[in-house]
This record gives structure tokens, C-alpha cells and sequence, in this order.
């Protein structure tokens, strides 16, 4: 399929500045209260850079999102946000197959383990990210399993123990939050969701 | 020439704080670079601002890099990536306390260490 990339960077773009709220409520919760406004400012860059992000070839469109959010989050989310981006720059064929955005958000998710020194069952956003990948993958995936695991997945962090990030230094104290980097990737997985299936 | 030293934290006060303490230490005999603050100015880091830094203590004896958390960590190592191969090799992130270690490291590169003593000290400050 080909995929219509300048809606979806919009879609997931809008999502995730209205929802800088809730992120930066999570993070307070169990990090330093920032997640939110830190990815605002990252889309908010974005979409201030869209005309020449999109004059590019859509490989090289999805790195230059990528660089764009490691240059303007100003917090670990950056390279981790931009490390998938630009993963997915990378490794996404022109007209890709379910199973080829498989292969590119596994990728992803090993570049991201190598970044955050972390993995999955760690309370991060590969907890989403990771089983996401993999069901895409199997090649039984519907765009309804797909958002259902997203929603379930990010839902499985809240009785996890944070290992990676600020939140680890609270230790026990964490479980119970749902972590903010699994509950923004799923936002953005939505968000592709529902703009494949034309409800943007 | 001796190795420079970049202090990297989430608040430019504790950035400017550790450079001023270093200063005491070693003069202006050693490469400093420092940053603090997202790309706003609030708490947070900054890869252009890293990478700024980086260019401001440069020193073909390398550079050591002084970082306080997570997130400083994970930019400096983003900003350290987006060098040339020549400079990144000649780059290394200390564990070690931000002030502490900044101080230790400027006062070895200052003696004359190498990169790899002056990573070595200020990672003396750090529970083995």
C-alpha cells in the first residue's frame, strides 16, 4: 500500500499536542513532568518544518521527522522518538506490505533498545512498541488487533516496576502508573490506525 | 593543548555552576564547554546545544563529557553520533557525578592525562 504520509504525520502530530496534557500528568506521576510539552514542542517542529520535510522522498521525509525531534524534544524522548523515526526513514519500502511495517518497526525496536539501554518489560515505550511489531510481523494482523494491542499493551505498564528512565528511581513506587512513553506511542499508533482506516 | 572537558546538564545553573568550579581548578588551561536547559531554556537537554559545546572545548586530545541524567546521557550520546567519524572516536561519556567528576577531570586533563586517564579518574567518584 501506499502510504499517505503527510496525513498521517498530521494525524499523529494533532494527537500527540492534544494530549500533552495527560503525558505530562503520567509523567508527573512517576518521571519529572515533562513528556508532554517535551513532544508538543517536538511535533509543533514538525509541522513547522513540514513544507521541507515533504519536498523530500518519503524515506528520507520520515528521517528528517526523525532529526527534527532529536534537535526539539530536549528530553530522552528525543533521540528515542528520533531514533524510530528515523529507523522507519530507513528501513520502510516504497509501497510496504503489513508484514513490511512489521520488519521496520522491528528494526526500530532494536535500534531503540540499543539507545534507552533498555528492553522490553522495562515500564518504557518498547512495552508498546515491541509486541506491536512482532503481531504486525505474524502476518495476522487487522488494523482492529493492531489498535486493541496498542491500547492493551500501553494498559500492561501500570503494574510493571520501571528498570529504565527517571521513573526507576522511584522503584516500587512506580507500579501502578501507566508508563507516559508507552501511553504516547500509543497514541501514535492509533493514530496511524485510524487514518488507514480513513477516519483521520 | 590538553582534553577538553563538556559538562552537560538538565539546568543551566548547575551547568554554569560546574564550569565555574572547574575554572577555579584549572584557569582557562583546559577546554571547557557546558549546557544546561531543553530548547526552550526550561529543565531538560539539548542536542544542538550539546553539540555547540562540544565545539566550543574541541581538542584533539578528546573531549570528556560530564553528564547528570537519563536524558542527558541519551543526547549526548545522539549528539556524539551526528560527529564526523574523526571527532566521535576521540569522544567518551564519564559515569560519574556531574560536579565531582567535572572538577576530577579537568584537574587530570590539566596534569596532562590522556582521555583515557581523565575518563578513568572522574569514574573513581563512581560505585564500582
Amino acid at each position: 500500500m501506499a502510504l499517505p504520509l503527510e496525513t498521517l504525520l498530521d494525524t499523529v502530530s494533532a494527537r500527540i499536542i492534544s494530549a500533552a496534557d495527560e503525558l505530562t500528568a503520567l509523567d508527573s506521576a512517576i518521571g519529572d513532568a515533562d513528556h508532554g510539552l517535551n513532544m508538543k514542542r517536538g511535533f509543533e517542529a514538525v509541522q513547522a518544518d513540514k513544507a521541507g520535510i515533504f519536498a523530500k522522498p518519503p524515506g528520507e521525509a520520515l528521517k528528517a521527522v526523525g532529526m527534527t525531534l532529536v534537535m526539539k524534544v530536549g528530553g530522552a524522548s528525543g533521540p528515542l522518538y528520533g531514533t524510530l523515526f528515523m529507523t522507519l526513514g530507513k528501513e520502510l519500502p516504497e509501497n510496504p506490505s503489513v508484514a513490511d511495517l512489521g520488519r521496520a518497526l522491528q528494526a526500530s525496536v532494536t535500534a531503540l533498545k540499543a539507545r534507552g539501554k533498555a528492553d522490553i518489560g522495562n515500564k518504557t515505550m518498547l512495552d508498546v512498541l515491541g509486541p506491536v511489531a512482532a503481531h504486525l510481523e505474524s502476518g495476522s494482523a487487522s488494523i482492529e488487533s493492531v489498535r486493541a494491542l496498542a491500547t492493551e499493551s500501553a494498559k500492561a505498564t501500570i503494574p510493571m516496576k520501571a528498570i529504565r528512565g527517571r521513573a526507576s528511581f522511584l522503584g516500587d513506587r512506580s507500579i501502578g502508573h501507566m508508563d507516559p512513553g508507552a501511553r504516547s506511542s500509543e497514541i501514535m499508533i492509533t493514530a496511524v490506525c485510524d487514518v488507514l482506516e480513513g477516519k483521520p | 593543548m590538553t582534553v577538553g572537558i563538556v559538562i552537560v546538564s538538565h539546568s543551566p545553573d548547575v551547568a554554569k555552576g560546574a564550569a565555574d568550579m572547574v575554572r577555579q581548578m584549572v584557569g582557562n588551561e583546559v577546554p571547557l564547554g557546558f549546557c544546561g536547559g531543553n530548547p526552550d531554556g526550561g529543565l531538560g537537554t539539548s542536542v544542538e546545544k550539546i553539540l555547540a559545546a562540544i565545539d566550543a572545548a574541541w581538542s584533539e586530545d578528546g573531549i570528556a563529557i560530564l553528564v547528570d541524567l537519563g536524558g542527558a546521557e541519551t543526547n549526548s550520546e545522539m549528539a556524539i553520533e551526528m560527529l564526523p567519524e574523526e571527532r566521535r572516536q576521540k569522544i567518551v561519556i564519564c559515569n560519574a557525578p556531574v560536579v565531582e567528576g567535572a572538577v576530577m577531570a579537568a584537574t587530570e586533563a590539566w596534569g596532562g592525562g590522556s582521555l583515557a586517564d581523565v575518563k578513568r579518574t572522574a569514574e573513581e567518584l563512581s560505585p564500582q
